[in-house]
């Protein structure tokens, strides 16, 4: 077992000495750039609270829907396959259900802040 | 470097010039070199934009129409009287400076973020779509015998191309397999009316002042196609920055667009814009997929680069939205 601090927690703290301590004191193109890498930090902060938890709903949700095991890698790839060959497609039950699952869990990670992101999910607690 | 290159060739180009001066490299624009200097003149400086391909470096070499006819099309969209640049001088060998134009340098904003909320282009935001409207309906009302080889596009050309594009990261997504499913499903086969296109008119190419629109850029992706293209792709959610209640660019109205577009005497067809929307959308997304891809092959792994391609998924929900929208 690896010893604490975790990981979340020491990539929090340096996204919080270079944004507060740091990009006040950058200017110009490099400002963007530290802007940019720092939300490159809190986006794997965000993945390594998230991701376990959405690719094991993610996998169960898609054997259930194919009817078959696998990782999830290629269970996205059979998935992938199959609506391309129209074998299934918006009026398979489940599947819009699905990918909206999918994509949601996707956009916690890539980009809370997403407009469409942050509407969709006032929609669903309204 | 660069300043005393441009300076030595001025006066051959630009009568009674007599050097340049404050050569800035501009940001924006990866995949071509942009600066911006003063030709100096005793009359009074001009501010000038050179736009140069760097050495070795294009960025999707079978779509991009050439720098040369990027200068001819602007040339041409200025002596229509639209809002573009003049083109002050294409380079030639004896310049040394690669391949490229220089063009007057026109003051305004690019930047999404500064239309969409400073207070000095508040006037300016109610009345942009329609002026959109109008300026891309002079656009597809160029003289299609004078314009330079452009490629010739379709809808089935153009899901094609981002089919293969999309199977070559060897990645799988199922909305994008969607998507792709559902423009072929749509294809609404050849265009009656076949016209230039701007191929990338949107936030960034276009320069915004308090009183509207005062230019259009980057013809880099011209060719010539179906005119509601250009239409769809301006109300591409990703455009909107924030304002997704505003389809134009997060300013303005689908109906003020259209407004304008046929107030200048073009017709609209609104499904064939809808379908060139979804194509817009899952265009960007392949887009991103493709940034990721030139971050991880380098040779300069930008973190830039790195984060454009995680914004892929940003198309995924607006495809689904779009195709699939909740509550339906």
């Amino acid at each position: 077992m690896q010893d604490e601090p975790t990981p979340e927690e020491l990539l929090g703290a340096v996204a919080n000495f270079l944004r507060d301590e740091i990009a006040p004191q950058i200017s110009g193109h490099n400002a963007f750039k530290l802007r940019v890498s720092i939300n490159a930090l809190d986006l794997v902060t965000r993945q390594l609270r998230l991701q376990e938890g959405s690719d094991a709903a993610e996998a169960a949700r898609l054997s259930r829907l194919l009817g078959m095991q696998g990782t999830l890698a290629e269970l996205n790839r059979a998935l992938a396959d199959r609506i391309a060959k129209g074998e299934v497609d918006l009026q398979t039950p489940g599947l819009a259900d699905h990918l909206w699952q999918t994509t949601l869990a996707k956009l916690a990670v890539d980009q809370p802040n997403y407009a469409s992101y942050r509407r969709e999910l006032g929609a669903k607690s309204e | 470097m660069i300043e005393q290159q441009l300076g030595r060739g001025v006066a051959s180009w630009y009568p009674g010039a007599t050097g340049v001066a404050g050569a800035v490299r501009l940001s924006g624009g990866a995949s071509q070199e942009t600066w911006s200097f003063d030709i100096v003149h005793p009359d009074g400086n001009i501010g000038a934009i050179l736009r140069r391909a760097p050495p070795g470096y294009g960025a999707s070499p079978t779509r991009a129409a050439g720098l040369d006819a990027e200068a001819r099309l602007m040339q041409l969209a200025h002596d229509a009287g639209l809002p573009s640049p003049s083109v002050l001088h294409v380079l030639t060998p004896q310049d040394e400076l690669g391949t490229g134009f220089v063009m007057a340098r026109i003051e305004g904003e690019t930047i999404p973020r500064k239309i969409l909320r400073d207070e000095e282009f508040a006037q300016a935001r109610p009345k942009l779509a329609r002026q959109l409207g109008e300026v891309v309906a002079g656009i597809h009302g160029l003289d299609l015998t004078q314009l330079p080889y452009l490629r010739r596009m379709t809808a089935t050309k153009e899901i094609a191309d981002l089919d293969r594009e999309y199977r070559s990261f060897g990645w799988p997504r199922p909305v994008f397999e969607l998507a792709l499913c559902w423009l072929r499903e749509r294809d609404p086969g050849p265009s009656d009316e076949v016209t230039l296109v701007h191929g990338d008119f949107r936030h960034g190419n276009l320069i915004i002042g308090p009183d509207g629109v005062r230019a259009v850029l980057d013809w880099e992706l011209a060719h010539i196609g179906d005119p509601m293209e250009d239409l769809g792709w301006i109300c591409v959610n990703s455009w909107r920055f924030g304002e997704i209640d505003k389809p134009v660019g997060g300013f303005g109205t689908r109906e003020e667009l259209f407004a304008g577009y046929e107030a200048a005497g073009r017709r609209v067809d609104p499904a064939r814009v809808k379908f060139w929307e979804v194509m817009g959308t899952l265009r960007w997304g392949v887009m991103c997929c493709g940034m990721m891809q030139r971050f991880r092959i380098g040779p300069e792994h930008s973190v830039e680069r790195a984060m454009i391609g995680r914004r892929s998924s940003e198309t995924e929900i607006d495809l689904l939205r779009l195709l699939s929208p909740r509550g339906s």
